[in-house]
């Protein structure tokens, strides 16, 4: 024979007969048991991942939905207590001077109301159709360049620009859109493109064509009536031609962010004329504080899935080492190292979870996420979405391999521990 | 090579202590083929298991090449078992899922030896007892003689000082193991010390020397 060639490589060693033992009790196991594991395995991880996801995702949908539609990366604000930006222009005009800025809307706004029906109006003993609600002045191609608010026209038409006469209603203002609010707002009975409304801002008051509705998740759009720019100072007598709002867009791939953006107006000196908020500042506390309280939730719940799949994994791995308790005393007697044995079995579990959790890995980012994308929740205030960042994946897909690595030790070493001449008389 | 001094080996329960080997003095020599005979009960597997560092001895010493295994912590046992030792069980004792092959290179692996030679040492060895043919099958798809000489190649591969063997024989027939013990006789030729333990007279007569126990002594002992 041969004369014996030993390895000082004590621990790559052990490492190299358990993963011979691991792989070829692998394929040695039953394929449907096995089968069955990676399901489980996969369902736990879905569950670690899509709960909380989705949780998350019903406010990040109304966060995206928040950004794209109305405030853009960056927007500005009158500040509480006064009547407008002041320096509005210039402003703008840096803004424009900056790179990697795409669009700039800047809103002006008042507080207004709208009526309807007032032609059929009948009876005069009882109140009028009208509803109070913000009254923005826009550019309609900036408008719609920075919040894409035509696609949003569920009925009739977008404003084009420079036309006169004509609204845009929120559909939140009607009630055959409102309806699931139930009494808590006022709203208006029919009004449909081509019908006329009066709008009244202070005590001057117009008529208008309605031209389209506005229907978006977003309340600040779906709650306001839109109009031309020019329309709105003809209702309008306030001193100054400052806006109230003006909402940044950065290019796709800007090398500006919206920080950035922000610093650099701080810097400039606009800092008092008007409330500089990035869209991720802009997202009322409220709704990350639901976000907060979701991850949580998701959270929890996938840890009560972790709890599920480790105790999976013990009860697989201790019936395994139990019903393999004569051949581990045998390769215990033999010379094969405890640890190497050991090993095999952490092996064994981590090809479990690993299988499970690529499998959901595939059926998140290759199902899941397309699938919600184009087919998201119905929520009343926002699109869900699902959200599952890659990073974050991994983390739980390595707090699953962490877990089951541990719910496959401690089997598989009170198995090994035993008396190496008891387990192989099996008594 | 192996010497076993004033050796007792107590089995105790809640309420009952059995003595099973009550002061067996022994010595075995290198190249010699020992027999262990006796009647069933009588401690001989018990003072295999016990000089095979497979059990611990209540009372006695047990030197193994020089060494006094009772010195010895748990991790340096399992080494001597895989550098020193090999065995042959009853029930050849092979890994249901590992082929013929596999079960034969896993010492060797845990050497350090690389697949290759492992692969190449373990063919060899099983070429060499006949089982060319069934190198890649699984222990359940091997006769019974067929599965104890993959047992003994396995016991051999890593050219072990001393093989132990235990009733290697018992759930043979004939033929079979007649086979098996042609094959211990081979392998003894070549200078390999054996301790096999046997009821089976017709096979002991092939060892070099005979002890009998009986209720846990060595009663006497023979040449054939």
């Amino acid at each position: 024979m041969k004369e014996k060639k030993y390895s000082n490589k004590k621990w790559f060693n052990t490492v190299r007969v358990a993963w011979f033992l691991a792989k070829r009790q692998i394929k040695g196991s039953n394929k449907s048991t096995t089968f069955l594991i990676v399901f489980i395995m996969t369902l736990t991880f879905l569950n670690l991942v899509v709960v909380s996801g989705i949780l998350v995702g019903l406010i990040e949908g109304g966060n995206i939905a928040n950004k794209e539609q109305y405030t853009g990366d960056v927007i500005i604000t009158t500040v509480a207590g006064e009547p407008d930006i002041s320096r509005t222009h210039e402003i703008e005009s840096t803004l424009s001077k900056m790179q990697g800025i795409e669009n700039i809307s800047l809103r002006y706004i008042e507080n207004g109301r709208v009526e309807a029906n007032y032609k059929t109006r009948r009876d005069f003993s009882t109140l009028p159709d009208v509803v109070a609600t913000q009254i923005a002045g826009i550019d309609t191609k900036a408008e719609d360049s920075l919040s894409n608010l035509s696609k949003y026209v569920v009925e009739g038409e977008y404003l084009s620009p420079n036309e006169s006469g004509k609204i845009l209603i929120g559909a939140n203002l009607l009630r055959r859109y409102s309806a699931g609010f139930g009494d808590y707002f006022a709203s208006l009975e029919g009004v449909y493109p081509g019908e006329e409304v009066k709008v009244t801002i202070d005590d001057r008051t117009k008529t208008f064509i309605v031209k389209g509705i506005v229907d978006t998740k977003v309340g600040e759009v779906s709650m306001r009536a839109f109009m031309t720019e020019e329309d709105f100072w003809r209702l309008v007598d306030r001193p100054g031609i400052n806006a109230n709002e003006i909402a940044v867009d950065l290019k796709p791939n800007s090398t500006i962010s919206a920080d950035r953006v922000k610093s650099n107006l701080v810097s400039v000196g606009f800092v008092n004329d008007g409330k500089i908020q990035t869209a991720l500042e802009a997202i009322p506390d409220f709704l990350n504080q639901i976000k907060i309280a979701f991850s949580l939730l998701g959270n929890v719940i996938g840890l009560i899935g972790i709890v599920v799949a480790s105790i999976t994994i013990f009860i697989v791995i201790f019936i395994n080492a139990v019903t393999r308790r004569k051949y581990i005393g045998i390769m215990k007697g033999i010379g094969i190292s405890e640890r190497a044995i050991e090993i095999s079995y952490i092996l064994q579990s981590i090809f479990y979870a690993s299988a499970g959790g690529i499998l959901g890995m595939i059926v998140v980012y290759a199902l899941l996420v397309p699938f919600f994308l184009s087919h998201p929740l119905d929520f009343p205030f926002s699109d869900g979405i699902l959200v599952a960042p890659i990073g974050e994946t991994s983390f739980r897909f390595a707090l699953l391999l962490l877990v089951t690595l541990v719910a496959g030790y401690i089997p598989a070493r009170n198995i090994v521990k035993k008396n190496t001449l008891d387990s192989i008389l099996g008594r | 090579m192996i010497k076993v001094k004033n050796l007792y080996k107590t089995f105790k329960t809640k309420d009952l202590e059995t003595h099973v080997l009550k002061g067996i003095d022994l010595e075995v020599k290198e190249g010699e083929f020992l027999g262990i005979m006796g009647k069933s009960g009588a401690g001989k597997s018990t003072l295999m298991y016990q000089i095979s560092l497979l059990d611990h001895p209540t009372k006695g010493e047990i030197v193994l090449n020089g060494i006094n295994t009772e010195e010895m912590n748990h991790e340096e046992r399992t080494k001597m078992r895989l550098s020193t030792l090999g065995y042959v069980f009853q029930d050849y004792a092979l890994i249901p899922e590992l082929s013929a092959l596999e079960n034969v290179m896993i010492p060797l692996l845990m050497q350090g030896h690389s697949s290759d030679e492992a692969i190449s040492i373990s063919r060899k060895i099983l070429e060499s007892i006949g089982l060319a043919e069934r190198i890649n099958n699984k222990p359940s798809q091997l006769s019974g003689g067929e599965q104890q000489r993959v047992s003994i190649a396995r016991a051999m591969a890593h050219n072990p000082k001393i093989l132990f063997a235990d009733e290697p024989t018992a759930n043979l027939d004939s033929v079979s193991g007649n086979s098996v013990i042609e094959l211990f006789q081979e392998i003894h030729k070549k200078g390999q010390t054996i301790v096999m333990v046997t009821h089976e007279a017709e096979y002991a007569k092939y060892c070099d020397r005979i002890v009998y126990l009986e209720d846990g002594k060595i009663v006497r002992e023979s040449k054939p």
